[in-house]
């Protein structure tokens, strides 16, 4: 591929691609997203790849693998496009019926088709889709028509046209007075305002008029998988948004640092640098302009810390992954002590949108305050679980129950759970909150990166708060004393009470010790950590009381306080439990008679609970 | 397993080449030799501390501050139970429970003849699956107790 040597040029060749291309044509996008790949997707599109090669179709078909389309609940999906025809759970033995019905005679397959689970109803089209109806997919929404090892495809939706917009003569200080407008703020977790970050870094002095631009896809928040998806399905916007910051702060490097666990963002990230390189989008002399611009990837090593931009500045560094102090920003002395503009990847996808539409338009979406849509992974216990972009404002209500499809198995809602670590829960009571970033703060969560996870009557809020404190306690950097002691006595105050050690002040010692690390510790990690323990104890309280004064756990989950029992009346003494319990605790009681469990050998792994499907075992 | 000094100077010093030799990409170079050698031998780690003048005890933090990272040999096959949020929500603990049990080793050990070492991360991302186990890359999603025997089997 030449090298492209003017935005102009950049048109010609889009026009080009999309002049090749017939939009009647039938294109079988298969969903390849890391949910869908777990269901198999990749025998999918091989069957299909196949068939078409047999039939001799490679003409009047297209075959497309995409990034995550998001319902991951329903993976492996198959859409055929332009009809939008959506099919779920498809397996590779489907394929031959697809093509010959549904692609060749325009016929439907009803045993393919997402059923509301809660009408019955059979959905045909991809839009009709109740998970999809709700959202607003303007960030996320090309990820299901664009296969990601091809920037001719990002081309053909549109691609780079923001970058060839402000590269014809657009000023960096008016770049940055667009962004301003939108209202963008971080979508990693912190929500400043993104135009304010650049405008700061581009006016920090720095001698050699060096500055760093950096992608933060050190997405570490258990339960929250859309920065990945992004970079996955269509990592050139998220290179295109670095692009675009870069020119406006007057930077020409640029770093994305992505999770090594995500080894599919790795290799497509790295590929689309390449692309990138190839067209003359990225390296010397950007489409003619004489803005120059290399981005190098670093992959993390597995530590939630690195996710605060001190600390991932430090790594990049090549040492330790610890946080410093913010008394002086980032945005004045980042990496190597120049100026460093980091922000994260969903943020860097925004941008191009904005560019391209402006910010008249995008102020058009969100609340006063917080503008534009959010990706969220709502995860956990909800029917439709998957990557949802949603307008901000929007209820929890609309999220978890129009969206979300409600909760399985005729549970009831508990609350859900936003922010990843340094968030906290929001109860039934809140579930008609718009979410936008200072709501979510006023009720005692934060926005964070989008993780939701949605739990039902069987999630205990005691052991909800001590996982998330274990979970930060590990992932300390052992740097300040507030956040390497305190979550350690914090777990352990926990712990006593999950364990039925707990006492009468606990919760007291437990809100004290969280104002220590609120307004003690170091860094983000350490001040916000209390969040799941204050949120709990705010909304249930009662719950704690119950732990520490009766011994008791409501929820039936912490193993020292429940014990596991066998219903004789509903028992047949199959003796499946029997085979299952590992300390032998549980005997035959006779032919057809209900076994007997042993109190003193049960060690409560709830191994008969899991494998009695007649409802014969109970906790209590 | 034991690595000795010629081969370690020719693997690691073509690692060391490949990112020109910079000090601002110790991680990625340790995660290349690791991923050479399926850990970081002590002799690799000394070859980098002396070739690229970083003190030794530099690399042996980083080597023990970063997860992904380790000074000791793996088995051969790899659990790695997700202990992400919604895949505890789900039930993941009474899972990895099941897989200590099995195995006879707790989460970070290793079988005895190196066969499994089973290890937890904190997501994997592929919520919608959980709880998610993977062995040797491979996905095993809506995993419960009673499924833990027939998975291992399968592997061993």
């Amino acid at each position: 591929m030449e090298r492209l040597s003017s935005p102009a040029e950049l048109e010609k060749v889009r026009k080009s691609i999309v002049s090749k291309r017939d939009a009647k044509k039938p294109c079988i996008t298969v969903c390849s997203g890391t949910g869908c790949h777990a269901f198999g997707c990749e025998k999918v599109s091989t069957a299909f790849q196949n068939e078409i090669k047999r039939l001799g179709l490679e003409e009047k078909v297209d075959v497309r693998t995409t990034g995550c389309h998001g319902f991951c609940e329903r993976g492996p999906l198959v859409v055929i496009r332009p009809r939008d025809i959506f099919y779920q759970r498809v397996s590779a033995d489907d394929a031959a019926e697809i093509i010959s019905e549904t692609v060749l005679k325009n016929n439907v397959i009803d045993r393919l088709l997402y059923a509301d689970p809660n009408t019955g109803k059979k959905v045909v089209h991809e839009h009709e889709v109740p998970f999809y109806a709700g959202q607003k997919r303007f960030v996320f929404g090309n990820n299901g028509y664009i296969d990601p090892s091809s920037i001719d495809d990002y081309l053909a939706v549109g691609g780079y046209a923001a970058l060839g917009k402000v590269l014809s003569g657009i000023k960096p200080e008016a770049v940055i007075e667009e962004i301003k407008k939108s209202g963008l703020r971080g979508r990693g977790g912190g929500g400043f305002p993104t135009g304010i970050k650049w405008e700061s870094c581009r006016n920090a002095p720095s001698e050699d008029s060096v500055r760093y631009i950096i992608c933060n896809a050190d997405e570490g928040d258990p339960g929250a998988y859309m920065d990945r998806s992004l970079l996955e399905g269509n990592p050139h916007s998220v290179l295109e948004g670095m692009l675009i910051g870069a020119y406006a702060i007057g930077g020409h490097e640029g770093y994305v640092y992505v999770r090594h666990e995500y080894p599919l963002a790795v290799k497509n990230v790295r590929l689309a640098i390449k692309q990138a390189e190839e067209y003359g989008l990225l390296g010397k002399n950007i489409l003619g302009s004489g803005f120059d611009f290399s981005i190098r990837i670093n992959r993390g090593g597995g530590a939630f810390i690195c996710g605060e931009s001190s600390a991932l500045m430090a790594s990049l560094e090549g040492k330790v992954g610890e946080p410093r102090a913010k008394y002086i920003h980032t945005v004045e002395k980042g990496l190597w002590e120049k100026p460093t503009t980091l922000n994260n990847v969903e943020t860097w996808a925004n941008v191009p949108l904005i560019i391209n539409q402006g910010a008249d338009w995008y102020t058009k979406t969100g609340t006063a305050n917080s503008k534009g849509t959010k990706i969220f992974s709502l995860v956990g216990k909800v029917n439709n679980t998957g990557l949802v972009e949603v307008p901000m404002g929007i209820t929890l209500k609309e999220i978890i129950y129009d969206i979300g499809g409600g909760i399985p198995g005729g549970k009831k809602f508990k609350a859900v759970q936003t922010g990843g670590p340094s968030g906290g829960v929001i109860p039934d009571s809140l579930i008609n909150l718009p979410v936008d970033f200072d709501e979510l703060t006023k009720s005692g969560s934060m926005m964070g990166s989008g993780g939701m996870i949605v739990m039902d009557e069987d999630n205990c809020m005691v052991d909800i708060a001590k996982y998330f404190i274990g979970f930060l306690e590990g992932e300390s950097c052992g740097k300040c004393v507030p956040c390497r002691e305190g979550l350690k006595r914090m777990r352990e105050i926990l712990d006593g009470i999950s364990e039925g050690r707990g006492k009468e002040g606990d919760i007291e010692l437990l809100e004290r010790l969280s104002t220590t690390l609120t307004d003690g510790a170091l860094c983000a990690l350490g001040s916000t950590a209390p969040n799941p323990v204050l949120s709990t104890i705010r909304y249930f309280r009662d719950e704690y009381e119950a732990h520490i004064k009766e011994k008791r756990c409501p929820a039936g989950v912490c193993k020292e306080l429940i014990t596991y029992q066998i219903i004789k009346e509903k028992c047949p003494g199959c003796g499946l439990c029997i085979k299952s319990c590992p300390s032998e605790a549980i005997t035959s009681g006779g032919k057809k008679q209900p076994v007997i469990l042993d109190q003193e050998k049960c060690i409560k792994c709830g191994a008969c609970y899991d494998v009695c499907k007649l409802g014969a075992v109970k906790v209590s | 397993m034991h690595a000795e000094a010629g081969q370690i100077a020719k693997k690691v010093g073509a690692i060391l080449d490949k990112y020109q030799h910079d000090k601002g990409m110790l991680v990625s170079i340790l995660q290349d030799i690791q991923e050479e050698y399926n850990y970081l031998p002590r002799e690799s780690l000394e070859y980098v501390s002396k070739t690229l003048d970083v003190p030794f005890s530099q690399l042996y933090s980083i080597a023990t501050f970063f997860k992904a990272l380790r000074l000791t040999p793996r088995g051969r096959h790899l659990i790695n139970v997700c202990l992400g949020t919604a895949c505890h929500v789900r039930g993941a603990v009474k899972v990895l429970e099941t897989i200590e049990r099995e195995l006879g080793v707790k989460s970070g050990g290793t079988t005895d003849g190196l066969e499994f070492t089973l290890e937890t991360v904190n997501c994997v991302g592929a919520c919608a699956l959980g709880p998610v186990v993977i062995v040797d890359g491979d996905y095993h999603g809506q995993m419960k107790t009673e499924k833990v025997k027939d998975m291992i089997k399968q592997y061993s």
